[in-house]
């Protein structure tokens, strides 16, 4: 009997300590710098061109609130951003999507400078294929500014 | 010296020589450049679409004629509404939140024109616009609101009416069919003028 | 009585300039001097009529006349005699004037300058200067007046704005104006706009130089090239001084500890200031070496159409931004315009594609030629991810319905890349050869700066290997910078050798007899140190934010920020301010007391935050005063940034001014005397 108690009372010691360690940790408060490392990836879904960590209306301060208690309850970033982006549309984030149809913003820029590297390597091979017949001159080398000052100096003294 | 004088010479002949001598681009590069040509007409012209367009939506303001875009809210208390369910009676869509101070001026006013007409056939609905769910309950709780307001989730609703800020107020005649804008709060007695308005409306 | 002189002075120089257009190109068409004399002459008299009306604006401004609308709209009692001068170009009426001064002032010197000189092209010059002066005075008369003034009808809700009274309208005075958003209010405002403007303006010139070549079909010689050349330097340098501005200025006052944020309107300045930089470079190979002919003229038309279409979007509204000016009915003739540009250049350009040929052509993929033609490509990727970054949020409503946001993560990844092959380039192309350059004669001239900052890579990564990705950058800046400043040693070796020269002479004759060379080195260590600063903002920034009460601290990246009270006064211009008192210190030393505070003004209902900046030249602490007196408790809200090698971004802008002032530099000798341009082409032998 008195073992069975102790083991009640144990059980009850144990269930104790961990709601209270799982209400501990809701109960923190999350600091500004956490709350300003997901609202950067934000944009107020209000003003225009705003990121959400740095915007100053009432608006922007409800948001940052919000975000907060979402902290507090345990969620984690990807979760919040995914609220934000449920409820005011794809807009608030600060980074397009790379699916559906927002990746073309990431895919043709690549493709630019794919079609870049070709239009170059076009043009060169261009200008190479038309040359003369190779004109019997020196191979060309950069000039130094120690043969310039002294091409100079010889021109000088050719006056 | 004179070698320099010399090659000198010598180099600024050969490239007179070779400034004669006009290297044509091969076919290939010339079809190109024809290819080419069409294709940045076609894209300038694309962009100047894009430009006009832009324009006109830049200077179309909220929707005032036509059907009512139709939605379904739900409310902060948990009630349902879609507006195509209310034909048959008059309904005012107003677009509030609850960071917006004009919002604040009009809002006792549209609290009292609801009570006053609610048994004759007309509907309030708020539409909450960008906020969050605990400050909006605030509001409502502030003011008394007791017609149904609901957030508009990914700004669908706000989207359909092309609201261009807060408050707006739409005004949906019993056949469904918009009625005109009021951007900015409203203020007595224009809500009550407007609902008599549309109360009197019979259709053939 | 003045604004009326003002406003028919405005509308004299609409008609001169639509009159200089059509007589000009009739002139050239018929070739008939005496008709483009007449269209000089009226061209040259369209600045002096403008300059008038712009003092009579400014007066206005000044004196506070507010029965003109424009000066109710902007300038107000509380605001001080400088701002009210700034205030010219503070609303969309009075900044078009401005732009429409700033660009007849550039025709006019052009027209004085080079008439003589390139007598073929001036009907043309004219022409298209005119026709686009024209179409902004023609704004400015017909569609954002800013003589307009207020009109009270008896029984109506609102003002009227308008040049003629209504009919049985009085006119109406307000006691006071609305005065500038006090965002405006700043130093930045005096030198922001007027300098973004005369860079978007004068590339006018140049691009009107490259049409008239076009039509006069004489493009295979360079002479529009070499009339425009220092022009293009004087556009390129007032945009570039903009832009450091515009960035200067959000720095100060917009809170946000940061000096680009990628905002379309930012990035409408970017583009054209991208494209310029370019032609700037790109010319260089077509006075050298008569090629990359097509590449050039391109070039021109893109960097003139994107500063039409940027001050299009900033105008019309088209695109949200914080920097867009209020919305006015301007845009669908703007649009117009534009379009008749745009498809006008084009089809001018290929219709003569045919005439323009390359001169010369090269032995090897690498040379001097090779880096030109890759450093255009650079350019124009760098423009077309930004130009797309900025376009796609209209596409995507226009296709998808969806509103999205293109913000710096996307700008940042896609350019940075992209800018660091550029930078590389810059370094590696003045040491390329034209025609063909030996791999190991390259090696041997670049020896000593890459040895260099990989030493310098290697002490830095280890001083900061909490950031490895900052290594790679920081190599790459480090052995550009060495690069030229390796060139300067030599070429100060090499006078001191053969003149027995001082090191310093030495440096001061080198800018002096090469000073197109030099000049461009010295803009080039300018772009280094800017790049310094971007690096520092892309991998060694640190913020925090935290609420103290009195006496309590915050802590960030080494230093202390101790909250030492608040206090609230009100300012002399109709604001009231709560100002905090912090210290700043670096362990237990104390370096700083800071003030951040918050300002609000009353009128405007319009809030504004000022932050207390500890500058050094290895970073900035930046201090902002976020929020008080939470739950009736006296605390305060502070972000503080720690921003490192920020201050690089300004000093290496002087740099450049400094640098494209040297390279600007008339030359003692005759230009493109063949002598000394035979012998860089090709070297002597026995060498």
């Amino acid at each position: 009997m008195k073992r069975k108690l102790i083991f009640i009372f144990l059980t009850q010691v144990a269930i104790l300590f961990f709601v209270s360690i799982v209400a501990y940790a809701q109960g923190k408060i999350p600091t500004d710098d956490e709350v300003n490392t997901i609202a950067k990836k934000l944009y107020c879904p209000v003003c225009p061109n705003t990121p959400l960590d740095v915007c100053e209306t009432k608006a922007c301060e409800d948001w940052r609130a919000q975000i907060r208690d979402q902290l507090t309850d345990g969620w984690s970033g990807q979760q919040i951003i995914d609220y934000f982006v449920a409820q005011y549309g794809e807009r608030v984030l600060a980074e397009p999507q790379r699916k559906g149809f927002t990746s073309l913003v990431w895919m043709l820029p690549v493709l630019a400078v794919a079609f870049g590297v070709v239009l170059v390597w076009q043009v060169l091979k261009n200008w190479r294929s038309v040359r003369q017949p190779p004109i019997d001159s020196p191979p060309p080398a950069p000039i130094s500014p120690e043969t310039l000052a002294r091409i100079e100096k010889e021109l000088q003294e050719m006056k | 010296m004179n070698l320099l004088r010399i090659s000198l010479r010598n180099n600024f002949m050969i490239e007179q020589l070779e400034s004669i001598a006009q290297p044509i681009g091969t076919p290939k590069v010339r079809r190109l450049g024809q290819d080419g040509q069409v294709i940045a007409f076609a894209l300038v012209i694309l962009l100047l679409g894009l430009l006009a367009f832009g324009l006109v939506k830049a200077n179309t303001g909220p929707r005032e004629k036509g059907m009512a875009p139709d939605f379904t809210i739900t409310g902060f208390d948990g009630r349902t509404a879609k507006l195509s369910e209310l034909h048959g009676q008059v309904v005012i869509v107003n677009f509030w939140a609850s960071w917006c101070p004009p919002c604040r001026d009009e809002a006792a006013y549209l609290e009292q024109t609801w009570r006053k007409y609610q048994d004759q056939g007309v509907v309030f609905i708020g539409v909450d616009w960008v906020d969050t769910n605990k400050e909006a309950l605030a509001y409502i709780k502030e003011f008394d609101i007791t017609y149904i307001n609901g957030p508009d989730t990914g700004t669908r609703i706000a989207d359909a009416y092309r609201i261009k800020g807060v408050p707006e107020t739409f005004f949906v005649a019993k056949n469904g069919e918009l009625r005109g804008v009021k951007i900015g709060p409203l203020q007595s007695p224009e809500l009550d003028e407007k609902i008599e308005e549309l109360l009197q409306e019979v259709y053939p | 009585m003045l604004a009326d002189i003002g406003l028919f002075a405005v509308v004299i120089a609409f008609l001169l300039a639509v009159y200089a257009t059509f007589a000009s190109f009739y002139g050239g068409r018929k070739e008939c001097p005496a008709w483009v004399e007449s269209a000089r002459n009226a061209a040259i008299l369209v600045f002096p009529l403008l300059t008038i009306s712009v003092v009579i604006l400014v007066y206005l401004l000044y004196t506070l006349d507010f029965s003109i609308a424009y000066v109710a709209d902007v300038s107000s009692q509380a605001m001080s005699p400088f701002l009210r001068v700034t205030a010219l170009w503070g609303g969309q009426q009075g900044s078009v004037l401005f732009w429409a001064w700033m660009m007849s002032g550039f025709v006019m010197v052009v027209l004085l300058r080079n008439w003589q000189r390139n007598r073929e092209l001036m009907p043309y010059v004219i022409a298209v200067s005119m026709l686009t002066t024209a179409f902004f005075i023609g704004l400015v008369v017909f569609i954002t007046n800013p003589f307009a003034r207020l009109w009270l009808v008896p029984g109506a809700q609102e003002l009227t704005i308008a040049i003629f009274p209504p009919a049985s309208a009085m006119p109406y005075v307000p006691k006071d104006g609305g005065g500038l958003n006090p965002l405006l209010r700043h130093f930045g405002m005096i030198g922001h706009p007027p300098t973004t403007y005369l860079g978007f303006t004068g590339f006018v010139i140049p691009f009107a130089f490259a049409i008239a070549a076009l039509i006069t079909r004489k493009v295979n010689d360079d002479e529009w090239i070499r009339a425009t050349r220092r022009w293009t330097l004087v556009a390129w340098i007032f945009l570039t001084i903009g832009l450091v501005l515009g960035g200067r200025w959000a720095y100060d006052v917009l809170g946000w500890g940061g000096f680009w944020g990628w905002d379309p309107v930012e990035n409408a300045m970017l583009m054209p200031w991208l494209t310029g930089t370019a032609f700037l470079h790109s010319v260089m190979m077509a006075e050298k070496r008569g090629m990359l002919k097509k590449w050039n003229i391109v070039l021109i038309i893109l960097t003139y159409s994107l500063s039409l279409f940027g001050t299009f979007i900033t105008r019309t509204g088209i695109i949200g931004s914080v920097h867009a000016f209020a919305k006015s009915a301007m845009g669908p003739v703007f649009f117009l315009f534009i379009g008749i540009t745009f498809l006008g250049s084009m089809s001018l350009l290929f219709s003569r594609w045919h005439l323009l040929k390359s001169e010369h052509e090269v032995e090897s993929f690498a040379s001097r030629e090779a880096a030109f033609l890759l450093q255009n490509m650079l350019f124009l990727a760098i423009t077309f991810a930004v130009f797309w970054g900025t376009v796609f949020p209209m596409i995507s409503e226009l296709i998808n319905g969806t509103k999205i946001t293109v913000g710096p993560p996307y700008f940042k990844m896609v350019t940075g890349p992209l800018f660091g092959a550029l930078v590389l380039l810059m370094s590696l192309a003045p040491f390329f050869a034209w025609r063909k350059q030996g791999v190991r004669s390259l090696m041997r001239a670049l020896l000593v700066p890459l040895i260099g900052s990989i030493i310098i890579s290697i002490i830095w990564g280890y001083l900061h290997r909490m950031h490895p990705n900052s290594i790679f950058a920081l190599w790459l800046a480090s052995f550009v910078t060495m690069a030229i400043l390796y060139e300067f040693w030599r070429g100060i070796r090499a006078r001191m050798a053969t003149r027995s020269e001082n090191p310093l002479l030495a440096l001061v004759n080198l800018l002096r007899r090469n000073h197109r060379r030099y000049g461009g080195y010295i803009i080039h260590l300018g772009v280094m140190m800017v790049a310094l600063g971007f690096i520092g903002e892309a991998y060694f920034k640190q913020e925090t934010q935290g609420t103290v009460g009195v006496g309590e601290s915050l802590a960030v990246g080494g230093y202390t920020l101790r909250f030492d009270g608040l206090r609230d006064y009100s300012g002399s211009d109709g604001r009231e301010i709560i100002e905090a008192s912090t210290s700043l210190f670096k362990g237990d030393q104390l370096i700083r007391v800071l003030q951040p505070r918050r300002d609000y003004f009353i009128v405007q209902e319009q809030p504004s935050t000022i932050p207390g900046v500890y500058s050094t030249p290895g970073k900035d602490v930046y201090v902002l005063l976020v929020g008080w007196g939470e739950n009736g408790i006296n605390n305060a809200t502070f972000k503080i940034y720690v921003n490192p090698l920020i201050n690089w971004v300004w000093i290496g802008a002087l740099f450049m001014v400094f640098g494209t002032l040297i390279a600007a530099l008339p030359s003692g000798r005759q230009e493109g005397s063949y002598a000394l341009k035979a012998v860089e082409l090709q070297p002597v032998p026995g060498d």
